[in-house]
């Protein structure tokens, strides 16, 4: 009996926040299976199985290629009866999410979101999940047999040394039922680090006054191969696209640093980045609310200092 | 058009979080109720609708009677009746099963909820009334517009946005910049008074995923300042002590 881990190709490459679902099913399983749907770059065999997993069920169906919800919650389903799997475990994602949901329901399994650590199988098993928009955890007791794991980014780090993983082709029964969506185009951004993947982001807010002035956060970002995010207002304003939004309403991150330039720090905002483990605030107003989530502070103008810390990284890394 | 709109009754978004009971309930002291804001979305896109298509608006809510003002609420700012399901609502699947079950006496057209609720921020319920009611769900939706029996939506995905179209029925998990929220005037106030709230019993269906403790996050450390002429050495705070870039 495997553990199954849902893995996300994107452009062919595996997501790192899957690969982090891989390891972690393998702490808990030790065996694990992993499924992917869609064409597979070269060498991302060799990750996957690096990550924990023994085997890759790979789906090549060109009717499944592109993203279908219902379809691949279908095909998930039909994995976890196949391989006897009790867990299913998944990197939380805007895929991720709406397909462990209705595999929950098809398969009768308990469900547990925002998981932010390995769980505690002492005693049954329970998971800590993130609640509250990150302001508080709630230890979750998971009842039934079978068990669906949504994880926070950032819950484990992936493994290098697991092993190598087989791939099995893999033609999952389609039902008419499950394409009712049409999806008709997508706009990505690319070449960009994806926020919600991403280990280390720049923000910037208000106090940079306009969207002309957003070069040098991407100087930044550049610098330390960051994403970049915004606050409310700014997205607003439509200085910047909204997927770019970090806060309550919008993206929440958990990455390793999170930079905010100009942003006072509502607690709206807060609520988007209380899960990051290293918060640098750099603000000209000393009463800046965001100093008290702060690790590091630099009070002072961002025109000057941000650029001067992007030189400074850049003389450090030689 | 007939328009489900579920709605939660949640802490104000300021709330201070705290616990009580040895950690196993939350802290009502001094919090304020207040719709879901993502479900504020959801219910205010839904008032656009019905202005434009005709029809009705269903608010529902799955919470003990404390929920009511938050439900009357959504009658001022223009839902036309009301259902409150008479339970708590344990974890997502219970609520997803109280869901379908009133949606489907009630051959609704659309089925709307915010992308997730802001205290378990879980965003299941949605998906999981699609895959009940064997339709549809989509989330987190940006823009949805109707023509005839098909709608056309914008769905956010990570960097970016996914085009669709689909016919109704369905599911959306709604997030902003699908309307904007509608503030109730006085004649909403007044006249939500006397719209019906009907009060239901749940159906028996089990909690699978419960909650036994919470915890608070560890009480942070006080922000270490760097002065702005001397960022060598911020760079070597983060590099060597924090060990983050």
């Amino acid at each position: 009996m495997a553990a199954l881990a849902f893995v996300e190709l994107e452009e062919g490459q595996a997501k790192k926040s899957s690969l982090e679902a891989v390891s972690y099913a393998s702490e808990v399983e030790g065996s694990v299976t992993a499924i992917s749907f869609g064409q597979m770059a070269d060498g991302e065999l060799d990750k996957i199985g690096a990550a924990g997993a023994s085997k890759v069920l790979h789906v090549t169906d060109e009717k499944l290629a592109t993203p279908n919800i219902m379809a691949y919650a279908s095909a998930i389903s039909e994995a976890m009866n196949k391989e006897g799997s009790n867990l299913l475990v998944l990197a939380k994602s805007s895929l991720g999410d709406p397909v462990a949901a209705r595999v929950a329901i098809k398969t009768n399994a308990a469900m547990a979101t925002n998981v932010t650590e390995l769980p505690d199988t002492s005693d049954g098993f329970k998971v800590k999940c993130s609640i509250y928009t990150g302001k508080a955890f709630a230890i979750t007791r998971l009842s039934s047999e079978k068990k669906i794991l949504g994880l926070k980014k950032n819950a484990i780090s992936i493994k290098e040394d697991g092993g190598t993983a087989e791939v099995e082709a893999f033609s999952p029964a389609t039902d008419d039922g499950d394409f009712k969506v049409q999806v008709t185009n997508r706009e990505k951004a690319t070449g960009e680090i994806l926020l919600p993947e991403a280990d280390l982001v720049v923000s910037g807010g208000r106090g940079l006054k306009g969207p002309e002035n957003w070069g040098m956060i991407e100087e930044l970002a550049k610098a330390i191969g960051a994403a970049t995010g915004c606050s409310k207002p700014v997205s607003d304003m439509e200085w910047r696209p909204h997927h770019e939004h970090v806060g309550q309403t919008g993206v929440k991150v958990s990455p390793s640093l999170y930079i905010a330039v100009g942003i006072s720090g509502a607690i709206q905002h807060l609520a988007g980045v209380n899960s990051s483990k290293c918060i640098l605030v750099i603000n000209k107003d000393e009463e800046a609310p965001f100093f008290k989530a702060a690790d590091y502070g630099v009070v002072g103008d961002a025109f000057e200092i941000v650029p001067k810390l992007t030189e400074a990284i850049k003389a450090q890394q030689g | 058009m007939k328009i489900l709109v579920c709605i939660t009754h949640v802490p104000d978004t300021t709330s201070k979080i705290s616990f009580t009971d040895g950690n196993t309930k939350f802290d009502k002291t001094g919090v304020q109720y207040i719709i879901g804001p993502y479900d504020d979305y959801a219910l205010a896109r839904a008032v656009e609708l019905k202005e434009q298509h005709g029809g009705s608006i269903t608010v529902l809510n799955v919470g003990e009677a404390e929920t009511e003002p938050t439900i009357r609420k959504a009658l001022a700012i223009g839902a036309d009746e009301a259902i409150r399901v008479n339970a708590f609502p344990s974890d997502a699947f219970f609520v997803a099963k109280q869901i379908a079950s009133v949606a489907k006496e009630g051959a609704y057209d659309l089925i709307l909820m915010g992308r997730e609720s802001i205290d378990f921020n879980g965003g299941q319920v949605h998906s999981m009334v699609g895959e009940l009611m064997g339709l549809p769900s989509v989330s987190p939706v940006m823009v949805l517009d109707i023509e005839g029996s098909t709608a056309k939506i914008q769905r956010e995905i990570e960097g970016g946005k996914e085009f669709m179209e689909l016919d109704m029925p369905f599911i959306a998990g709604c997030q902003e910049p699908i309307a904007e929220w509608k503030i109730p005037n006085m004649r909403g106030i007044m006249s939500a008074r006397s719209k019906p709230l009907q009060v239901v019993d749940p159906t028996d269906d089990g909690v699978q995923a419960d909650v036994e403790v919470f915890e608070l996050p560890p009480a942070k450390e006080a922000v270490k300042l760097v002065d702005p002429e001397n960022l060598d050495e911020l760079v070597n705070l983060l590099k060597n002590e924090a060990k983050v870039l």
